[in-house]
C-alpha cells in the first residue's frame, strides 16, 4: 500500500467516526399514518385544538402547495421525495402536554441529557432558557416563569396558538407568506410545533433563549415553525440546535422561521445545525430545506443571523433580511461545513427597501472529501433604498482535492447612491500548513481544527459565548482527519 | 558528551530524484554546527528529512536522535521530543492567533510528556518575556500566525517559537536570509540564549554573516548530497572570500 493509500485509510477511519447523536429513544409515540391530504391537515389541527383561523390558513396553504412544482437547484442533486410516504405528525405518547418537568417522561429527559441539554432547571445551562421539541411537539420549556416576570413570552407554537391567538393571527405568514416557496407552503399546511417568542416594548430579554429540535421517529418529517416578534426598543438573542438519529432513509426537515423587529429592536438568531448527515456512502441523512426570513420593519431595527451548519445530507437555506425600516441593519454570518457526500446550498438575501439601510454578509464554507458547498446570495437595493450599503465576504476552504466550493452572488441595484462591496476567496488547507503545525508538536487532527477555527474566527465570534466553545468542538469533531 | 543527532550514510529521495547521497553527521550536546553549501546542494532537504516531511523519503541510512530511530517517530513526536525546525519560509495560518498557536504547541508537548497544561498566566508571563527578547510587539501576538508579517518579522517569530518550546536540537533553515543587520542581531541573540551544554544547534546558511554572531564549533560544506569538507569558523570565512568553486572542482 502506498503512503497515500495509508493516509487515505487513516482519514477514512477518522471520518467514519460515528455520528455522536445517532441513537434512537424507545418511546411510545402516537404517529399518524403516512400520507398527506386535506384530512391529514385537518387532523393535525384538531389534535392541537387550534383556533379555526389556523385550520383555514393551513388548508389554504395545502391547496396552494398541491399546485406547486418542487424546485430544482442547479448545484443540488436530490433524490425524489415521496410526500405520501412521510408521516406528518408524531408525538411522544402522553395524556396531556406536560405542565412541569416532573410530568415529562423520564426517557425524554434522558434523551436530552444524552444530547448534552439538561432540561432540569437546577442543572440549567447558565442563564439559558430552553424549549425542547421532540419529533412534532414541544415537550418542555424551561424558565417560563422567570421570563414571564419580564413580560417575555417563550413557549411552544401550539401553546401560543391557544393562549395568544391574536398575536399569532397578526404575525403568522407576514414575513414568509404561504405561497413563498414549495417547502414553506408545505410547512404552512402541516407544521406541527415550534417556538413562539414575544418581547414586549422596551424589554431586553434577561437570558439567552434556545430551542433544541430532535427528530426521533422513523419515516416522519419535522416541520416546525418559529415566530419571534420584538416590539419597539426590545432585544432578544435566540439559539436553535438540532440533532437526529442515524437512519438509512432520508428524512425531511422543512422549517419556517419568521422574525419581526419593530423600531429600534434587535434580534440575534443563532443556529447550530447538526442533523444526521448520512453515512460515508451518502445513505440516509436529513434533507434540511428551511425558509428563514426576518423583517426589519421599524426604523433602526436590526436582525442578525449566525449559523453553523455541520449536519444534514442536503442543506437548502437562505436566512434573509427585509430591510424595510429606514436605517435598519441586516447581518448574516455563516459557517457551512460539508464532509463525505454532504451538499450544502446556503446563503442569504438582503433586500434593501428603506433609506440608509446596511447589510453585512460573512460566509465561510468548508468542504472536505467529496462534498459540495455552495454560497448563493442576493443583495437587492431598491429605488427607495438611498444611501444604503452592503458588504459581502465569501470565503471557501477546501480540504482534499475532491471537494467542491461554489459561489453564486447576485446583485441588483436600482439607485445610484448605494454602495456595495464584494470580496471572495478560495483557499485550500495546504500540506505545508499541516507540516508546520505538526513540526510544532500539534497532531494532524488538531492542526486541521486550528486552521479551520482560524478560518471561521469572524463568525465564531458572533455566537453567544456559551455556544462558541460548543461550536468549535463541533467543527473539530466533524473534521477530524478530513485531509486526503 | 551525549550524542544528540547521529546520521549514518543517509540517502534521501524527493520524487524520483536523489538529493542526499551518503551523508554522515554527528552532533553532540553543547555543540553548534553550521551547514553551508550552494543552492541545490541538499541543505533544506536535510532539515526537512530530519523533521519528517512526508515528501522526503529515506532510501537508506539511519538517523538517530538521542535514543530514538527517527523513522519510528511521527512529525509531532519528533517535535514533542525536543526537535525544532526554524522554517526558511514560515507558513501563514490566517485567523489563528500566534498566541493560540503557541499555546496549542506548548500544551501538545506538555501532554506528550505527561505534564499538565500550562496555566494561562504562566504561559503569558513566559510569552511576554520571550517576545521582548526577539523584539516582537504584543499586538503581533494576537494577529494570525505569520499573517501579514514582513520577512524579518516571520523569522523573529520562528525564533520566538523556538524560545517558547525550549528544544533540545534546533535546526535553523536559512533563518538569516532576507534579514537586515538589526534583525540578524536580534535573531542571533535569541539563538545564543538557548545554547547550553544540554542543547545543540544546526544552522543552515548560504553566508557566513550569521556565523559572526553565532560562532559554530563545526562548519560543514554540503555538495551533491554529502559533506565534502568539515572545518571551523575559519572555513566559513574562507568560503566567504573564495566562494565554493575551489572545493567543488579542486
Amino acid at each position: 500500500m502506498s503512503d497515500k493509500d495509508n493516509k487515505n485509510k487513516e482519514i477514512n477511519e477518522f471520518l467514519n467516526k460515528s455520528y455522536e447523536y445517532g441513537f434512537t429513544t424507545e418511546i411510545e409515540s402516537e404517529t399518524i399514518p403516512p400520507g398527506l391530504d386535506e384530512e391529514v391537515v385537518t387532523l393535525i389541527s384538531k389534535k392541537k385544538n387550534e383556533p379555526e383561523f389556523l385550520l383555514k390558513w393551513r388548508l389554504k396553504a395545502f391547496r396552494h402547495w398541491k399546485k406547486m412544482p418542487q424546485p430544482d437547484w442547479a448545484k443540488l442533486s436530490i433524490d425524489p421525495i415521496d410526500y405520501q410516504a412521510i408521516s406528518y405528525f408524531s408525538k411522544p405518547k402522553q395524556d396531556d402536554g406536560p405542565k412541569s418537568l416532573d410530568e415529562v417522561d423520564p426517557k425524554l429527559l434522558e434523551t436530552y441529557e444524552k444530547l448534552g441539554i439538561p432540561l432540569h432547571e437546577r442543572a440549567k445551562l447558565a442563564g439559558v432558557a430552553v424549549d425542547a421539541v421532540f419529533d412534532s411537539v414541544s415537550v418542555v420549556t424551561t424558565f417560563k416563569d422567570k421570563l414571564a416576570e419580564a413580560g417575555v413570552i417563550f413557549c411552544s407554537f401550539s401553546e401560543a396558538a391557544i393562549d395568544y391567538p391574536e398575536l399569532i393571527e397578526k404575525y403568522l405568514g407576514t414575513v414568509v407568506p404561504i405561497k413563498d416557496n414549495y417547502f414553506a407552503a408545505l410547512n404552512s399546511a402541516v407544521f406541527s410545533d415550534g417556538t413562539f417568542v414575544y418581547i414586549p416594548k422596551g424589554v431586553r430579554c434577561p437570558m439567552e433563549l434556545s430551542t433544541y429540535f430532535r427528530i426521533n421517529e422513523a419515516k416522519t418529517g419535522q416541520f416546525e415553525r418559529t415566530l419571534i416578534v420584538a416590539e419597539e426598543e426590545s432585544y432578544v438573542s435566540y439559539l436553535e440546535g438540532c440533532t437526529a438519529p442515524m437512519r438509512d432513509e432520508n428524512q425531511l426537515h422543512a422549517a419556517v422561521v419568521e422574525l419581526v423587529a419593530h423600531k429600534n429592536a434587535e434580534i440575534k438568531y443563532s443556529t447550530v445545525q447538526n442533523w444526521y448527515p448520512g453515512d460515508e456512502d451518502g445513505k440516509g441523512g436529513i434533507y434540511n430545506f428551511v425558509t428563514k426570513r426576518g423583517d426589519c420593519k421599524g426604523e433602526n431595527s436590526k436582525i442578525s443571523w449566525t449559523q453553523i451548519e455541520t449536519g444534514s445530507a442536503i442543506t437548502w437555506k437562505y436566512p434573509s433580511c427585509i430591510l424595510r425600516g429606514d436605517n435598519s441593519t441586516g447581518e448574516f454570518h455563516s459557517i457551512a461545513l460539508t464532509n463525505n457526500l454532504q451538499q450544502a446550498d446556503t446563503g442569504t438575501k438582503m433586500i434593501h427597501l428603506g433609506k440608509g439601510t446596511k447589510s453585512k454578509i460573512i460566509s465561510k464554507g468548508i468542504s472536505a472529501k467529496s462534498s459540495q458547498n455552495t454560497y448563493r446570495g442576493q443583495v437587492t437595493m431598491s429605488k427607495g433604498a438611498k444611501n444604503s450599503r452592503n458588504f459581502t465576504q465569501c470565503d471557501s476552504l477546501l480540504i482534499g482535492s475532491n471537494a467542491g466550493a461554489h459561489t453564486f452572488p447576485s446583485i441588483d441595484v436600482m439607485n445610484s447612491s448605494s454602495i456595495l462591496e464584494h470580496e471572495a476567496t478560495t483557499s485550500k488547507i495546504a500540506d505545508e500548513q499541516l507540516f508546520y503545525c505538526m513540526q510544532r508538536g500539534i497532531s494532524e487532527e488538531d492542526a486541521i481544527g486550528l486552521i479551520v477555527s482560524g478560518f471561521c474566527k469572524e463568525v465564531l465570534n458572533e455566537l453567544p459565548m456559551e455556544f462558541a466553545v460548543e461550536a468549535r468542538a463541533l467543527l473539530q469533531v466533524n473534521l477530524e482527519g478530513a485531509i486526503g | 558528551m551525549a550524542k544528540i543527532l547521529s546520521i549514518k550514510n543517509l540517502h534521501v529521495d524527493v520524487g524520483n530524484t536523489t538529493i542526499l547521497n551518503g551523508l554522515n553527521l554527528d552532533i553532540s550536546a553543547g555543540e553548534t554546527h553550521a551547514i553551508m553549501g550552494t543552492n541545490g546542494s541538499g541543505k533544506s532537504t536535510l532539515a526537512k528529512t530530519i523533521a519528517g516531511h512526508p515528501d522526503y523519503k529515506i532510501r537508506s541510512g539511519k538517523i538517530k536522535y538521542m535514543d530514538h530511530d527517527l523513522s519510528d517517530l511521527s512529525i509531532e513526536e519528533r517535535s514533542n521530543l525536543g526537535l525544532f525546525l526554524g522554517f526558511q519560509y514560515p507558513i501563514e495560518i490566517p485567523g489563528l492567533s500566534n498566541t493560540a498557536f503557541l499555546k496549542a504547541s506548548i500544551n501538545a508537548k506538555r501532554k506528550y510528556q505527561g505534564q499538565e497544561e500550562l496555566s494561562a498566566s504562566d504561559f503569558l508571563i513566559n510569552l511576554k518575556e520571550k517576545s521582548e527578547m526577539v523584539e516582537i510587539e504584543q499586538r503581533f501576538l494576537s494577529r494570525g500566525v505569520n499573517e501579514g508579517f514582513s520577512g524579518g518579522e516571520k523569522k523573529r517569530n520562528e525564533i520566538l517559537q523556538m524560545l517558547m518550546l525550549d528544544p533540545t536540537l534546533s535546526i535553523l533553515d536559512e533563518t538569516d536570509s532576507g534579514l537586515d543587520i538589526d534583525s540578524m542581531k536580534v535573531v542571533a541573540s535569541g539563538v545564543n540564549a538557548i545554547r547550553t551544554m544540554e542543547t545543540a544547534l544546526l544552522i543552515i546558511t548560504h553566508y557566513e554573516r550569521l556565523l559572526n554572531y553565532i560562532t559554530p564549533d563545526y562548519v560543514h560544506v554540503l555538495h551533491n548530497g554529502c559533506i565534502i569538507k568539515t572545518g571551523d569558523i575559519n572555513l566559513a570565512k574562507e568560503l566567504e572570500e573564495r566562494g565554493y568553486e575551489w572545493l567543488i572542482n579542486p
